[in-house]
């Protein structure tokens, strides 16, 4: 998956969490959770979405590296790459 | 119509599930209604056979109303005559309609059906109505109905004496409001609000509890769970509140008629922010005996449906205590306003690092600040601190939780 479709894709589960959001508009290089007024309920079935999109494994530990979409879509990003490698 | 929350005084159906001659099961969907903050499914509290509907689709009517008849299934297996019981009577009087041919129905089985409060001029719905319509203040009118009830024809001879007080603007019944759900959220928010105010006096109490035990049992619990089953601190608050309502039973439960009633277990009612703004308040019920894992997939679930405005009577009735939390992003403590008729309000700041003393040394770990709002009439704050510190305690053994 290239970067766009999978910043595309993150987008789409954001979506599911927040309907009422316009997602396009959202700065990648700022903290999500203050943009779109996520609690910790939103947060986390946003990455459930994003793990049932991209099947990539979020562990709890690596939540507080994933503030910026620009962060999240390079994490998810490495690690399918990571997951494809051991294939 | 049931009390669908403290903050509901009317309902509109919106669908009936069930037909007249259909059986119902005890805690089975039969309508859907619509209240001022929420589509809510209300569920039967008892069996039996749907005898007739007494208020048909899109029309409004006030909590207390008898919306539908059940003929109840213990009854209706003797040979006697049928059982009725009028769905659901709710905590408001139920107040009859007006049907003259028929003898009046047997009172409901399962529970007294309580007296006409004070406050509330003993009418039929019927009359209510009109009075709205007509602008017509019922205090002002003197029933000759059944036991003294006022009936359609004593609110229309007093409108025509011009002898009724108007009663100020009222929406007209039947007809859905004009403005959004958002508006009548907030006015529903607003109602609830200043009654307890008005009629609770407060007494406010506060604690910091170290989270250093809790979080690190919780991190072990979630690495060996699947992102879709980790256990968010809101669960664990959850489970911690309702064990030390179970502690200290002077919190939990009701203040009725001048005096605090004690509930028998407990149902926390958990306040829920809605995205576009305002809040419900869904109650997971039997909490203290459920485990931290059932109870995160029951906030998640609730939380979920709450936000889509989709609650089952069951839920949105009968919490027996409140907590509000305000989250990872909220401010460091809240002092909530109790729910009446509940007696208690607990709530929860945001989790933080803060420096911390413990044995003669200064370190740094997770803290959350609790806070106890409690009713004055019901408790004191001795009973009050007692609540946080079993609160603390529950917290501090998380894997007694």
């Amino acid at each position: 998956m290239t970067r766009d479709a999978l910043y595309a894709e993150i987008l789409a589960a954001l979506s599911e969490i927040a309907p009422e959001a316009d997602v396009a508009s959202l700065r990648g290089d700022l903290p999500l959770r203050d943009q779109l007024d996520l609690d910790s309920m939103d947060f986390l079935n946003f990455l459930v979405a994003v793990h049932q999109r991209t099947a990539v494994e979020i562990p709890e530990s690596d939540y507080g590296r994933l503030a910026t979409l620009d962060a999240l879509v390079a994490y998810v990003g490495a690690r399918a790459a990571k997951d494809r490698a051991q294939e | 119509m049931p009390s669908l929350g403290a903050d509901m005084d009317r309902g509109k159906i919106l669908e009936w599930r069930k037909r007249p001659g259909d059986e119902i099961a005890r805690g089975e969907i039969v309508v859907l209604v619509d209240t001022d903050k929420a589509e809510i499914e209300v569920e039967s509290f008892v069996a039996g056979v749907l005898e007739s509907i007494l208020v048909a689709v899109g029309e409004t009517v006030p909590v207390g109303t008898p919306i539908a008849r059940i003929r109840t299934a213990e009854r209706a297996a003797r040979a006697g005559p049928p059982a009725r019981t009028e769905l659901p009577a709710g905590p408001e009087p139920a107040t009859r309609a007006a049907e003259p041919a028929k003898p009046p129905p047997p009172l409901a089985p399962t529970a007294p059906r309580p007296r006409p409060s004070p406050g509330r001029p003993h009418a039929t719905p019927l009359a209510r109505r009109v009075a709205e319509e007509l602008g017509v203040d019922l205090g002002g009118v003197s029933g000759t109905g059944p036991d003294g009830a006022i009936t359609r024809e004593d609110v229309q001879a007093a409108a025509a004496k011009g002898r009724a007080t108007p009663s100020g603007p009222v929406a007209p019944a039947g007809a859905p409001p004009a403005r959004d759900r958002a508006a009548t959220m907030r006015s529903a928010i607003a109602a609830a609000m200043e009654r307890s105010n008005r009629e609770i006096p407060h007494y406010f109490l506060e604690t910091r509890i170290s989270l250093g035990p809790a979080l690190a049992w919780l991190a072990t619990l979630n690495a060996a769970r699947p992102i879709a089953e980790r256990v968010l601190p809101a669960a664990l608050f959850v489970k911690a509140v309702a064990v030390a309502a179970r502690a200290v039973p002077e919190l939990n439960g009701f203040w009725r008629d001048g005096a605090f009633v004690p509930a028998d277990t407990v149902h926390v009612g958990l306040i829920v922010s809605l995205r576009q703004g305002g809040l419900l308040a869904p109650a997971l019920r039997d909490t203290a005996e459920k485990t931290v894992p059932q109870l995160m997939s029951e906030l998640r679930d609730v939380v979920a449906r709450a936000r889509a405005g989709k609650l089952r009577s069951s839920e949105v009735s009968g919490a027996t205590i409140s907590l509000t939390n305000l989250g990872d992003q909220g401010a460091e403590r809240v002092f909530g306003v109790i729910m009446p008729p509940q007696v208690g309000l607990v709530g929860f700041g945001r989790v933080r690092e803060e420096p911390l003393a413990s044995g003669g040394l200064l370190g740094v770990g997770p803290v959350v600040d609790a806070t106890l709002t409690g009713d004055h009439r019901a408790s004191d704050g001795h009973v009050g601190g007692r609540f946080l510190a079993a609160l603390a305690r529950a917290l501090a053994a998380p894997e007694h939780l």
